[in-house]
This record gives C-alpha cells, structure tokens and sequence, in this order.
C-alpha cells in the first residue's frame, strides 16, 4: 500500500527524494506519536509501577515493590462485583430494548421517516451525558414517580440510590449506542432472505432465530462491547443515581485517588479494572466466535 | 411495534423535555413547576463562577478539536506511507486509546503528570529563577493538561475517521496530479485535501462535542480550573436548581446545533464527490 503521493515514484526517484519523504513521513507522526508516548504509555507505564509500591505517610506514593496492592484488592470487593453485575445486566437489558427498535428502524420503517427516527435516536447521545443523568435524579426523586404514585394511593418506595436507579440510567445513557450498530447490520440484511423464509414455511419466530438474529450478530456484538466497555469504567452514573449506596470501580478510583490518596492502591484498583475488562472481552469474543461458526454452517 | 418504537422515543426525551420545561421555571425551588418566566436565564448567565466554567470549557474544546484534527489527519496521511509493522504498532496504540475507560485515563494522567511537573519544575526553577520571588515558569495543572489528555483520545478517533475516508478516496485523481507535474503539497491542496475534508470537519465537530461534555477526565487532570461539566456536577451535589435546568437547556441546544452539522457534513461524504477541475 502507497499512498497517492508515491504515485510519482513513476518519475525518476533519486535518494534525495526518498529521504524527504521519509522525513515528512516521519514529521507527520511526530505529534501522534509524542502524545501516545506522554499522556498514553507514560502514564500506563507510571500506574503499573505505582500498584507494585507503597503509600507514603502523607499520601502518594512511595517506591517499593511490593504485592500488598494486589493482595489488598479484596477490600473493594464490593466495587467489583457491582460493576460486574451490573455492567452485563445493562448490556442485556440495551441489546433487549434496542433491538426491536433497530428491528423497527431497519425493517418495518417507510424510508421517508427513517432518517429522521434515526436521528431522534441518535440526537440524545450528543446531549451532555451529564445532564441526561441528572434528569433521572428528578424523576426518580422524592418528589419525582414515587410523589406520583403516593398522589395515586400506591405505597411510596423509594427508587433513587437503588440498583435500579442506577439500570435505569444506564439504558437511557447507552441505549442510543446499540441501536445504532444493530440498526446498520439490519439495514444490510437482504430483505427478500426474510421472505425466501417464509414462502419455505419457516415461522416467523423461525425466520427471526435462524436468519435475521445470525445476520445481525455483527451489529449486536458491537453495541454490547461498546456498550460494555463504557460501563466498565463507569463513574457518573452510580454517583448520581446510586448515591454512594450502589457504586462500582469508578467510583471507588475517585474516592481512592482524589480523597484518601492512596496511589498505589488505586492504581492496583485500575490495572485491575483493565485486566478483568480485557478477560471479559475476551471471553465473550471466544464465545460468539464459536457462536458464530455455528450460524454459519446453520446456514449453509 | 409501531407503538413500541413511541414508548421507547417517550422514555427518550421526556427527561431532556421535562429539563427545558423547568428551565422556565418562575419559582425558586427546582422541584415545584410555576409557570412560566425566563427569569433564571439572566440570573445563571450573571453567575460569574458559571460563565468563567463555560469560557474555560470552550477554550479547552475548542484547542483540543483543533489539535485533535490537525494531528490525527496527519497521522491518518502518514500512516499510509509506513511500514506494516509500524502500521499495526499505532493501531494497537490507536484502539487502546480508545479502549481505556475515560477514569483510567483520568488518574492515570493525574499521576504521571504530577510526577513528571515533580522531576521538571525543580530544573525550571534552577534554569529561571525568579530572584526573590516564586520561580517566572512552572508547570501546573489547569487548562493545558485537559486539553493534553482530551487530544489524545479525540485524536484516536479523528484518526480512525480520516483513514475510513482515505481508504474510499478516489486514488486515480492523485496519480493525474501527479503525472501533471504537480509537487506532491499542491497534489495535496488541491485534491487530497478536499476529498478529505468532511471526515476532517465532522472528526473536528466529534472531538468538539466530547471534549465539551467530558466530565471525568477533567475531574482528575483539571487542578484548580473549573469546566463546564465539573461545575454542573457540583452544582448537581449540592441540590437540584433551576439554574442547572438553563444550562442544561442551554447546552443541549448547542450539542444539538453541532449534531445536525455533522449528520449534514457525513451525509454529504457518503454521496460521490463531484471531481472539481
């Protein structure tokens, strides 16, 4: 692969101008690469040698090498298995919501109004994930649903600062994300596949399991990692709507970093977050890869 | 279906409609509904902690876009030009920028930066010292480290971006060029540049919009400046008022603004560019 400007390496090519093109080459990645030296490897590399060390008396960090960190991690245990609870369920719950409605999107849809259904769908995910929060500590609030339902005679119960809270914040922040890629693999789908299904007597809940949902795989696979990913790592919405009761590894990374400043812990906490993120990535690849060589032979 | 798909868009934007409306709250309370005044938007714009979050936000996105698209169509041109090897090396960089949860990135610029100023502020204050009073140049956190830690990930996209539009450029149009006698940078002028330019105006709107909503990593890299987001967290902490509701308001009508240029901009990528002479 050349790029277009070597399209004149048809005309005579001395060793002057191959060297100029090297240095503009090499000018051209200079600030990339600066930047992922500094403020990517820099930084990684400077964590993952925090979490083998000590915290200094004053808080911060003090060199030594030392497996304590690791060996501490228990103590935010609860940390983890919020986040590795909640971050599927949510993910579940986005691929249960978004699906019907990229299937809509997709299929169902005239061509006139899917432009812009797709782009209401899309519109929120722009808006400031911040304030998109927020709204449901208004709705969920005292004086938000629970008012409500005490106005209509039901009990009260109290709904912010729950697990359920905090789901709910997570389909409406997310939800846009899947079905974005769900909508485009549908969109692909060969229509006159659905009505070969059918003519052959399949049902519909045939037709949907054995060829839409496997055609459409790509498009659920991307949403629930994208998905997942953000989840992972996320801090905002178990602040807002979990109020310190249900909070996940974020949320423990602030409080370790910014108030008891305790570096090497938190920093055992982050690589630790990463590599369980990582495993689980790659676990679900391993799984939908099988998965999917199954639906392919299916098919054939 | 049909109904299901206006349940789903109901639970869309009934929180977003439910903020505008109580942005033109005429009580004081942020939970009880009078209508109607515009009264709280002259009093959050008077706010003067609010109004200083919002510049130090628009410089922050505004210099972060532009180094973001300057330096990611860069990489995107000079990755074409590289070896394989070398290609799958910024690859991996590339995904892991974008992989990494925002948090991670957060602290992790936190401390290396503290530890780098650590190491670097000594030398400046030896190399420049400042007489009897504090040393003239030292490094600190503040506008210059969000704007370093927001680049790197905006980067990472315009990156991914730009090369999209690379690999659907018309290649034949660079070889006329060339092939007319035209030196590689007018080649470029005139017909990559052009051909790349709505992957390079939406990447610049992308990493405007992030960089603008970004609340976590500036939390962590922001020292003593306030943003945007930060405040409006803050804000949030300590209790829901109207006045969130007209930045709310106030900000989703700007992302939305964006919004529409980008989805106008890709359109036009995705039809053929007319070849101009």
């Amino acid at each position: 692969m050349t790029s277009g400007v070597a399209a004149a390496a048809a005309l005579p090519v001395g060793r002057a101008y191959r060297e100029r093109r090297s240095m503009v080459t090499a000018m051209l990645l200079l600030p990339t690469t600066l930047w992922f030296l500094l403020l990517l490897l820099m930084p990684l590399v400077v964590i993952l040698v925090f979490s083998f060390g000590e915290r200094a008396p004053a808080g911060g960090y003090q060199p030594a090498f030392t497996f304590a960190q690791y060996l501490n991690l228990p103590a935010r245990l609860k940390a983890f298995q919020n986040t590795l609870t909640l971050a599927p369920i949510g993910t579940v719950l986005c691929v249960l919501i978004a699906y019907p409605l990229a299937y809509y999107l997709a299929v169902k849809a005239g061509p006139r109004s899917k432009t812009l259904l797709l782009t209401l769908v899309i519109v929120p995910f722009w808006t400031s994930f911040l304030i998109r929060t927020y709204a449901w500590i208004f709705i969920l609030g005292g004086k938000g649903i629970p008012a409500l339902l005490a106005w209509i005679g039901l009990p009260e119960i109290r709904l912010i600062n729950t697990p359920f809270a905090v789901l709910v914040g997570i389909v409406y922040g997310y939800l846009p994300l899947m079905v974005f890629p769900i909508y485009v693999s549908l969109e692909k789908l060969d229509k006159r596949l659905l009505e070969a299904s059918a003519d052959l007597g399949a049902t519909p809940i045939g037709t949907f399991r054995q060829v839409t949902l496997p055609l459409s795989m790509p498009g659920l696979i991307t949403g629930s990692l994208l998905v997942f990913i953000y989840l992972m790592g996320e801090y905002l919405i178990p602040a807002l709507l979990g109020g310190g009761k249900v909070f996940f590894v974020g949320n423990a990374l602030v409080d370790l970093f910014l108030q008891s400043r305790n570096w090497p812990f938190g920093s055992a906490v982050a690589i630790g977050l990463v590599v369980i993120m990582l495993i689980a990535i790659a676990l679900y690849m391993r799984a939908l890869g099988r998965e999917r060589v199954r639906s392919d032979v299916s098919l054939v | 279906m049909r109904i299901y798909a206006a349940a789903v868009y109901a639970f869309l934007y009934s929180p977003i409609a439910l903020i505008v409306l109580f942005s033109f709250n005429a009580g004081r309370s942020g939970t009880q509904f009078l209508c109607c005044s515009l009264d709280w938007y002259p009093r959050t714009f008077g706010n003067v902690l609010m109004v200083e979050a919002l510049i130090n936000t628009l410089i922050i996105a505004g210099t972060t876009a532009t180094l973001a698209t300057v330096f990611g169509t860069m990489a995107a041109l000079g990755l074409q030009r590289v070896s394989r090897l070398a290609r799958l090396t910024y690859d991996v960089l590339i995904y892991v920028a974008i992989i990494i949860p925002g948090i991670v990135i957060g602290i992790a610029t936190l401390v290396a930066l503290v530890n780098l100023f650590g190491i670097v502020n000594p030398l400046l204050a030896v190399l420049l010292p400042g007489g009897d009073g504090p040393p003239p140049l030292q490094l600190g956190m503040g506008l210059g480290s969000v704007i370093a830690a927001h680049t790197l990930f905006t980067m990472a996209l315009v990156i991914v971006i730009v090369r999209a539009r690379i690999s659907g450029m018309d290649r034949s149009l660079i070889e006329a060029s060339a092939d007319l006698y035209a030196t590689p940078w007018r080649t470029f002028v005139q017909i990559t540049l052009p051909q790349l330019l709505p992957a390079v105006l939406s990447g610049f709107l992308l990493s405007f919009t992030f960089s603008f909503d970004d609340f976590v990593i500036a939390f962590f890299v922001a020292g003593p400046i306030t943003t945007l987001p930060i405040y409006l967290f803050s804000a949030i902490r300590r209790g829901v008022t109207p006045e969130i509701n007209v930045i709310a308001t106030v900000v989703m009508t700007v992302s939305l603004t964006l919004l529409v240029i980008v989805q106008q901009l890709l359109q036009r990528q995705r039809r053929p560019q007319p070849a101009k002479a």
